[in-house]
């Protein structure tokens, strides 16, 4: 392989959202000819590279460097004229457009008359299909077709546009194993072909499969580039995930009580499948997986937010009854959810408001909410968070996240739960916060609450939870005592590969 | 304080006091009772309907059949009048109706999901077509005077009129539902993000589908109420009064986007409407105007909130801005 030759060159790359860098400092070469995986945790930092590849993004620092010189992108058009072309996990065609006129969409071609040629678009569609070994009706839909088609589709747009960089963000996220066998058989047709392919994946036997070269990435930094034949899947993993447990998870010891829930063998119909696991009192149980596991939305089951198929749910030995948040909330369970923007706060209604929401009901007096019953409550629980704020009255959307999460979690301890359900408690929020949150979960837990926690970050699961159930594509791959859990465990469960000895 | 004061419905209250009394002193018979009389009998059927519309448009959703709910009482009105039923029977009857009028949106809007928008355009017209049907263009006009007097009379034949009793009744218990119960924090938490709304356990679907049913009911009490007002069952009564109804509610503060708004703010702007169109015919501007008058003011209300918060939030921004620095 010709090494000097690099198509795409990220140069020492950084790009910060606020104040949290999502990525610091990555370079690595994409040569033509040759198929490169990206992989990290989540969080790691790839979606940012992605999307300022795509010009989605600008890089703060460094640059991108195209066939030797440097180019900056203002927008998506100026990465797509330069022949960067980006397939996402969930393809974006126009569902009501047929397939060949999205192929076509921003150059169709025209007719002398200015017309639309349409029988050039289906021409110029059959032949890209030809050359991808794939058969399609370019004039068919875009709507009905699956995501492996769709992304085909896409692909094929990709090419129309005369792309020499394609980019994959997860695309066999939602594959079968025949089409991810068709993908991989067009991918490998176009880097014979010369073109440069950026491969993401979570799958390390797709990434020994497909690809030549890796990138490693830890926390927005930039880990190794390496050919992928220099390297197991071993090395790959520890190399991700490798960094200090901090001592900054400081969960106490608690001796578990009685059983407070007990989830068995919950099923929804292509989302989650058999999963049972219980939690005691005073336990931290940590549900860990990839994104899209199924986890946030197993809990969202139990909280009756969502429905589920079969399977029951029960609190304190009582059944509880299903798709019934109130039900969930009077049996004494809270959930703080993933987000927070849509899911947990109302971003227009005060402060105060959003405290007492869930329990308007029983701040009530003869049903009537006058004086000031709201507010005490409202100051109460945040004061007992430190929550900084200027004003109760204040639009909860003017804090800043850490202190919004600080309200979520106001909201629902006020509520005097037994069984706290919290979703990524610490996403997005600065270090600080994340730490007092932590101690409140454990202080929680020492003084006898069951809590579930949704994380997908590693420390935390390790440092906080008593045992771990690891959700893998909607079912249970692994429970795991804190004893018995390592970064690498949770991992190999979390990604279906045998630990190795 | 001064957020307070910047506020779209205090600024509707303060316009309306001024209209009330500019009008008073500049046009001649403004400030009588007869005339104040004839006003609140105007304001009756806007302002009973606008007080659940404002419930639903809090929501983030919208009922456009309420004006044929009325048509369509109205004329069943006549027609049990003319079966020979009690007119202590047909009223509760009436209302009923209205409220089963209700149901069939609410079911359409929160059973089937879809959008109120285009169900209640469909009802508006359903209903009005099914009034037809009941009384064709006839009238039905000999209702007791016992219950037509009652309707335009007034207290001890004073100045205050009958059924400003039951306006300021109703208007309490709304108000306070609204602004003091956990029903009313629910409304504005479902017209905001009905997605946060659910997760705190707020029955979303169902708060919705009751609210649909109290619109009905009371576009049936009004159907009631206008029949005796006019002594009149017609098919055709109360058209185009949904029109009315949602300009005051909007002139009042309420977000047609949902989340927002005030029923001390509603109540104004119902008052402004009238006021405005009763002092402009008194000084004998033709209908055309008038209309002209109504179309402007409902522009300008969903215009001016605009601009002033966004003012506002240019303010702050810079405040904070300034803090950072």
């Amino acid at each position: 392989m010709a090494e000097a030759s690099a198509l795409l060159e990220v140069q020492d790359v950084t790009k910060s959202f606020g104040a949290v860098a999502a990525v610091q400092g990555v370079s690595f070469p994409l040569f033509g000819g040759e198929a490169h995986a990206l992989v990290g945790e989540n969080g790691a930092g790839k979606s940012t590279i992605v999307k300022m590849l795509a010009g989605v993004h600008q890089p703060d620092t460094g640059t991108l460097r195209l066939a030797g010189n440097d180019v900056t992108f203002a927008g998506p058009a100026d990465a797509k004229a330069a022949g960067i072309a980006v397939i996402y996990q969930e393809p974006t065609l126009f569902p009501d457009l047929s397939v060949a006129e999205n192929i076509a969409m921003g150059n169709q071609p025209l007719t002398r008359l200015r017309q639309i040629d349409r029988k050039a678009m289906h021409a110029t569609a059959e032949r890209l299909f030809r050359r991808l070994g794939v058969h399609l009706d370019p004039t068919r839909p875009a709507r009905g077709l699956s995501i492996a088609d769709q992304q085909l589709v896409e692909i094929a747009k990709a090419l129309s546009s005369e792309a020499r960089v394609l980019i994959m963000d997860e695309p066999t996220a939602a594959l079968s194993a025949v089409e991810v066998a068709r993908l991989f058989a067009v991918v490998r047709s176009l880097r014979d072909e010369g073109a440069a392919i950026l491969f993401i994946s979570h799958r390390f036997e797709e990434i020994t499969e497909l690809c030549q070269r890796v990138t490693i990435m830890r926390d927005g930094k930039h880990v190794a580039t390496e050919l992928v034949a220099d390297l197991t899947v071993d090395d790959m993993i520890r190399r991700m995930v490798g960094r200090d447990l901090s001592a900054l998870f400081p969960k106490q010891t608690v001796e578990p009580g009685e059983v407070m829930l007990e989830v068995d063998g919950l099923t929804r119909e292509g989302v989650f499948r058999d999963v049972s696991f219980s939690v005691r009192a005073g336990e931290i149980v940590a549900l860990a997986g990839l994104v899209g596991a199924g986890r946030s939305e197993v809990m969202q089951a139990v909280f009756g937010v969502d429905p589920y198929d079969s399977g029951t749910v029960r609190f304190q030995g009582k059944r509880l009854k299903p798709g019934s948040p109130r039900a969930a909330m009077a049996a004494g369970i809270a959930l703080v959810p993933e987000d927070r923007r849509q899911q947990g706060l109302i971003m227009e209604l005060s402060i105060e408001r959003n405290v007492t929401l869930p329990r308007a009901r029983k701040l009530a007096r003869l049903g009537l909410l006058f004086g000031g019953a709201e507010r005490e409550a409202a100051l109460t629980w945040t004061q007992k968070l430190q929550t900084k704020l200027g004003s109760l009255s204040d639009a909860v959307g003017t804090l800043s996240g850490g202190n919004q999460q600080k309200v979520v979690l106001a909201k629902w301890l006020a509520t005097g739960p037994q069984l706290l359900i919290v979703d990524e408690p610490t996403r997005g929020i600065d270090v600080g916060t994340k730490a007092e949150v932590h101690r409140l979960m454990s202080s929680l837990a020492a003084d006898g609450l069951a809590v579930v926690m949704v994380s997908s970050e590693l420390p935390e699961v390790l440092g906080m939870a008593d045992r771990i159930v690891v959700l893998r594509e909607g079912r249970v791959a692994a429970e795991l005592t804190r004893a018995e859990a390592t970064e690498e465990s949770v991992m190999y469960a979390a990604m279906g590969q045998e630990v190795a000895a | 304080m001064a957020k307070r004061l910047a506020s779209w419905d205090s600024i509707i209250i303060l316009l309306t006091l001024a209209v009330l009394v500019i009008a008073s002193l500049a046009v001649d018979n403004f400030g009588t009772s007869r005339n104040f009389t004839f006003m609140v009998l105007d304001l009756l059927p806007i302002i009973l309907v606008a007080l659940p519309m404002t419930f639903i448009i809090v929501t983030g959703e919208i009922d456009l059949s309420v004006a044929s709910t009325l048509g369509l009482t109205s004329s069943l009105m006549g027609w049990f009048w003319n079966q020979g039923l009690s007119i202590e029977t047909i009223i509760p009857l009436c209302v009923l109706i209205g409220a089963i009028a209700g149901v069939l949106n609410g079911f359409l809007i929160t059973g089937l999901g879809l959008p109120s928008l285009a169900v209640t355009i469909g009802t508006l017209a359903l209903y009005r077509g099914l009034a037809l049907v009941v009384l064709g263009d006839g009238a039905v006009a000999d209702f007791p005077f016992s219950y037509t007097g009652w309707v335009t009379g007034t207290i001890a034949d004073g100045a205050v009129p009958n059924v400003l009793i039951l306006i300021v009744v109703l208007a309490l218990i709304f108000g306070v539902l609204l602004h003091a119960t956990p029903i009313g924090r629910s409304l504005y938490a479902i017209g905001a993000n009905a997605q946060a709304a659910h997760f705190a356990g707020i029955r979303v679907a169902r708060t919705k589908f009751w609210l649909y049913v109290v619109s009905g009911a009371v576009a049936g009490l009004v159907g009631v109420l206008w029949t005796l007002r006019y002594s009149s069952a017609r098919a055709d009564n109360g058209a185009g009064l949904e029109l009315a109804v949602v300009a005051a509610v909007l002139l009042g503060g309420v977000s047609i986007f949902g989340g927002k708004g005030s029923l001390p703010g509603v109540l104004a702007g119902v008052v402004l409407l009238t006021a405005l169109q009763n002092a402009l015919r008194l000084e004998d501007v033709s209908g055309q105007a008038l209309n002209i008058v109504t179309g402007a003011l409902l522009v300008l209300s969903v215009l001016l909130p605009n601009v002033i918060s966004s003012i506002r939030g240019n303010w702050q921004r810079r405040k904070l801005r300034q803090s950072a620095a």
